[in-house]
């Protein structure tokens, strides 16, 4: 059972990452994004496709050749986030969309992203290595692979980042006042569209990020990113839409719970567990556990 | 080279654009008249394919076959009981989700097309699991030559396809109708005009859901075999909406041009498939994707009232012209300005 | 000299036209009140000026040089400060970084104004990291004014900075209006509190079903018996 935990908690920090970047844009623009799953996959294949040079860093699977792979994904999901924001988003935002356009127009933009990294790629399934990677016995019986402990560290550090980023930069504190009500940033004078863009870049960067290491995790599949798409979500509404610190701690209850179901139910059910915490959630406090009541 | 105007051809060609008609008919109830986000069709599609099977299918004999029941009923019952059966569901699903905002309603129909799609996928005493259930009889069938039965099942789909429309068309002209689009416009001054908000959507709700049912046992009885995968997102949901949104929602006969538009646009492109150089092939189902998206995004941008926009509305809204005359005794009195 | 100006504005939202072209005028170093009924049109004024609502016919004029239509963003690169009737505060940041916001456009380190802002509002001094989400509604509208002053604007538009807050509230906001005022800020302010509006301002406006009906000082329109027995009460 524990091992399950542990488990759910390196799953639930890939999920953290992911969400974290979709509730800061969602808190920022304001409509469900249902790209963010594909920008998690064209992370993970752009970092296929950097990937150069085999070696090992210690016991990890990969060697440093991965790391460069990492920045150069990263920066590459990042600039496409933003890409995208400006093709599609801001034009409809100038003409005053309404939510549920931007929506659909989100869905037609992963529906895009999607088939192109099946054109580019194929459909078949990748791996960054070849191999199996055996587990170490850690205390209280618990079995992790040095990559998922990888995993777990990377996200951990990432999410200090990302906290310092909000709470103690500028840039950050005008996200969150832009999240917090965006007439009153620009009221304020703060140039709002900039600030989109920001957001966008790091959300994208975020979701690249996760996107790799799911990756790591387990495999490529050009259908990886829009699977996690239900659990990201459950995540970011159940933490609250908007608060980052919701969003990890709405993953990591995703994350567990999905793996402990395993006990009792069939593994295929895994993102349905994750749709009734969602669906829960929506009915007893639909602002989600950091929400503010409107 | 295979002639495009071959009559088998054309017939198969508008026999699931009738179908396809179907749904985003019913996807225009939903959400082109009353404003509910669903992007859960693939439930109701898989719904009502799997429950025409099951009510049709003669009893299960191999081992390796199962589903509950297999029987045996005639095509006008399965039809029916997909209908009703969507309907039931959507009653279920619409008492916890349609008060929820536009968006939170989407992911929860996604949640809940998926959700059922898995139970399809894990419960094999329910429809077979992932071997789906094949053999679906089809109506009339020993009327003809096999090679000839298609002409009369489109013949089906078309009667099917224009009762629908003429249903759904009265039910937009009635005060009942009008009071959908009440909603759609405005929800809080439409509630504040005395109408139960609720009950109008869910009856829009249930009504749109029996539709899609309907659409779902017309694809089964045509396509004979259905699995899991025949209702992934893709074609199950998105598909639809893009049809919806190419051919103008909030238009009946938008939803129907838009059927026969996207269609058209995917089989044209089928047919250059089949008439490439090979090693495009694999990769060119996957460019015909690529390009249905860039299509639904092509048209929120240039056009977002699709082909046909929204139709003139010829009556009046609830409540909204005597509160908008007192607000504005210089205004210019008549109908709503468009969206 | 005239810091503000607005000639036969005429404005409203999608068709309905709200003003039918209402001129108002603000000194430099003047209080400026606008008030009347409801629906008059005093809010939608105020955001015609600051450029959140297109003008459809009518001038602004900001010292002298034209700048209808112009972007709240730019209003604010000139020294002109909105706050907002309601949702004035950014509530999940702390009262500082709601001050830090006031002053992002700044060129310079804000440290100073900072300091200068928080000797006008000691109350906001005392608690800097608490959240502006649990302020009560006076506290809020302090802070909103603060925020507003991070830039040091020379004016300054009110809406309804009294509303919905206790009469203990009231006069303490409108004494520290009265102090912003007295550091050379002009302020142009909409109220439904007539009487305290009056009271405050040097000149003063009414305006009815959006057309200008009266203007004056702020003590003849306080004594003018129209006035007195449509928006006063007693």
């Amino acid at each position: 059972m524990i091992q399950l935990v542990v488990i759910g908690m390196i799953v639930g920090s890939v999920i953290a990452l992911g969400a974290i970047g979709l509730t800061l844009v969602y808190g920022v623009v304001k409509f469900a994004n249902f790209g963010h799953g594909d920008l998690m996959t064209s992370g993970a294949y752009i970092a296929f496709f950097a990937l150069f040079g085999g070696g090992h860093i210690g016991p990890l699977s990969f060697g440093y050749g991965m790391i460069l792979a990492i920045l150069v994904a990263v920066i590459a999901v990042a600039v496409l986030a933003v890409a995208i924001d400006w093709l599609v988003y801001r034009p409809l935002r100038k003409r005053k969309a309404g939510l549920v356009i931007l929506a659909i127009s989100s869905l037609g933009m992963a529906m895009v992203v999607r088939s192109l990294v099946y054109i580019i790629w194929g459909p078949d399934q990748r791996f960054y290595v070849l191999g199996i990677q055996r587990a170490r016995e850690l205390p209280f019986g618990i079995m992790l692979k040095p990559d998922q402990m990888f995993i777990g560290g990377t996200a951990l550090v990432v999410m200090v980042f990302v906290y310092l980023l909000l709470y103690r930069t500028r840039l950050g504190k005008a996200m969150r006042a832009t999240s917090d009500n965006v007439e009153l940033a620009r009221i304020s004078g703060i140039d709002t569209e900039r600030i989109i863009s920001w957001t966008w870049a790091i959300g994208g960067a975020l979701a690249g990020l996760s996107g790799i290491l799911l990756g790591i995790q387990s495999h490529l599949m050009p259908e990886m990113g829009f699977i996690l798409l239900l659990p990201l979500f459950a995540a970011a509404i159940l933490g609250g839409v908007g608060s980052p610190q919701g969003a990890l701690v709405g993953a990591m209850i995703v994350g567990i719970s999905q793996e402990v179901s395993t006990e009792w139910i069939s593994p295929g059910y895994k993102p349905a567990v994750a749709f009734m915490l969602l669906f829960a959630i929506l009915l007893v406090r639909p602002q989600g556990l950091f929400g503010a009541k409107t | 080279m295979e002639s495009l105007l071959n009559p088998s051809y054309i017939a198969s060609f508008l026999i699931l654009v009738g179908i396809y008609a179907v749904f985003s008919l019913g996807l225009n109830v939903h959400w082109g008249y009353t404003g509910i986000f669903n992007f859960g069709v693939a439930g109701f599609f898989a719904v009502g394919a799997y429950t025409t099977a099951i009510l049709t299918k003669e009893p299960s004999t191999g081992q390796y076959v199962e589903y509950i029941g297999g029987f045996g009923l005639p095509y006008v019952v399965g039809l029916l009981g997909a209908g009703a059966a969507c309907g039931i569901l959507a009653l279920i699903i619409g008492i916890p989700t349609l008060s929820l905002r536009e968006d939170y309603l989407a992911i929860a129909t996604i949640g809940v097309a998926e959700t059922l799609r898995r139970v399809f996928i894990n419960e094999r005493w329910l429809a077979n699991g992932t071997r789906g259930m094949i053999g679906i009889p089809q109506p009339l069938h020993g009327l003809v030559d096999p090679s000839d039965y298609k002409y009369i099942y489109l013949v089906i789909v078309m009667i099917i396809l224009v009762i629908v429309y003429v249903a759904i068309e009265r039910g937009i002209r009635s005060p009942w109708g009008r009071v959908l689009r009440a909603i759609r416009e405005d929800e809080m001054t439409a509630a504040a005009s005395g109408k139960s908000v609720f009950a109008f959507k869910m009856q829009a709700f249930v009504l749109g859901a029996v539709i899609m049912g309907i659409g779902g046992a017309m694809y089964g009885h045509y396509v004979k075999a259905i699995t899991p995968d025949t209702f992934a997102p893709f074609f199950g949901t998105f598909f639809i909406w893009v049809m919806l949104v190419v051919g103008g929602s909030g238009n009946s006969k938008g939803a129907v041009l838009g059927a026969f538009v996207v269609w058209g646009i995917w089989t044209g492109t089928d047919w250059i498939i089949n008439h490439s150089p090979g090693g495009l092939e694999t990769r060119i189902f996957y460019i015909r994707n690529l390009l249905i998206g860039l299509l639904i995004v092509g048209v929120l941008l240039v056009r977002p009232k699709g082909i046909l926009g929204e139709e003139k509305r010829v009556s009046l809204y609830v409540g909204k012209e005597s509160e908008k005359e007192s607000a504005a005794p210089t205004g210019p009195p008549g109908a709503a300005g468009s969206d | 000299m005239t810091v503000l100006e607005a000639e036969g504005v005429v404005t409203g939202y999608g068709e309905v036209d709200i003003l039918h072209g209402v001129s108002v005028m603000v000194d430099h170093g003047e209080i400026v009140a606008v008030i009347g009924p409801n629906g008059a049109g005093k809010s939608t004024l105020m955001k015609a000026v600051f450029g959140l609502l297109k003008i459809k016919k009518g001038k602004i004029l900001l010292n002298g040089a034209e700048i209808t239509n112009l972007a709240p963003q730019h209003m604010v690169q000139k020294g002109v400060c909105y706050v907002p009737q309601s949702e004035n505060v950014f509530p999940s940041l702390t009262i500082q970084e709601n001050l830090e916001m006031g002053a992002f456009i700044r060129k310079d380190d804000h440290k100073k104004r900072l300091d200068e802002v928080y000797e006008m509002f000691p109350a906001l001094a005392e608690r800097p990291h608490l959240r502006a989400g649990k302020l009560s509604g006076g506290q809020r509208q302090m802070l909103a004014l603060a925020r507003a002053l991070m830039l040091d604007p020379h004016l300054l538009l009110l809406d309804e900075p009294t509303a919905s807050l206790s009469p203990l509230m009231v006069g303490d906001i409108l004494a520290k209006i009265r102090d912003i005022n007295r550091t050379g800020v002009a302020i142009l302010i909409v109220e439904q509190n007539a009487r305290e509006a009056l009271n405050l301002c040097h000149r003063g406006y009414v305006l009815v079903m959006g057309k200008n009906a009266l203007e004056g000082t702020g003590e003849s329109l306080l004594q003018s018996e129209d006035v007195g027995r449509l928006y006063l009460g007693g």
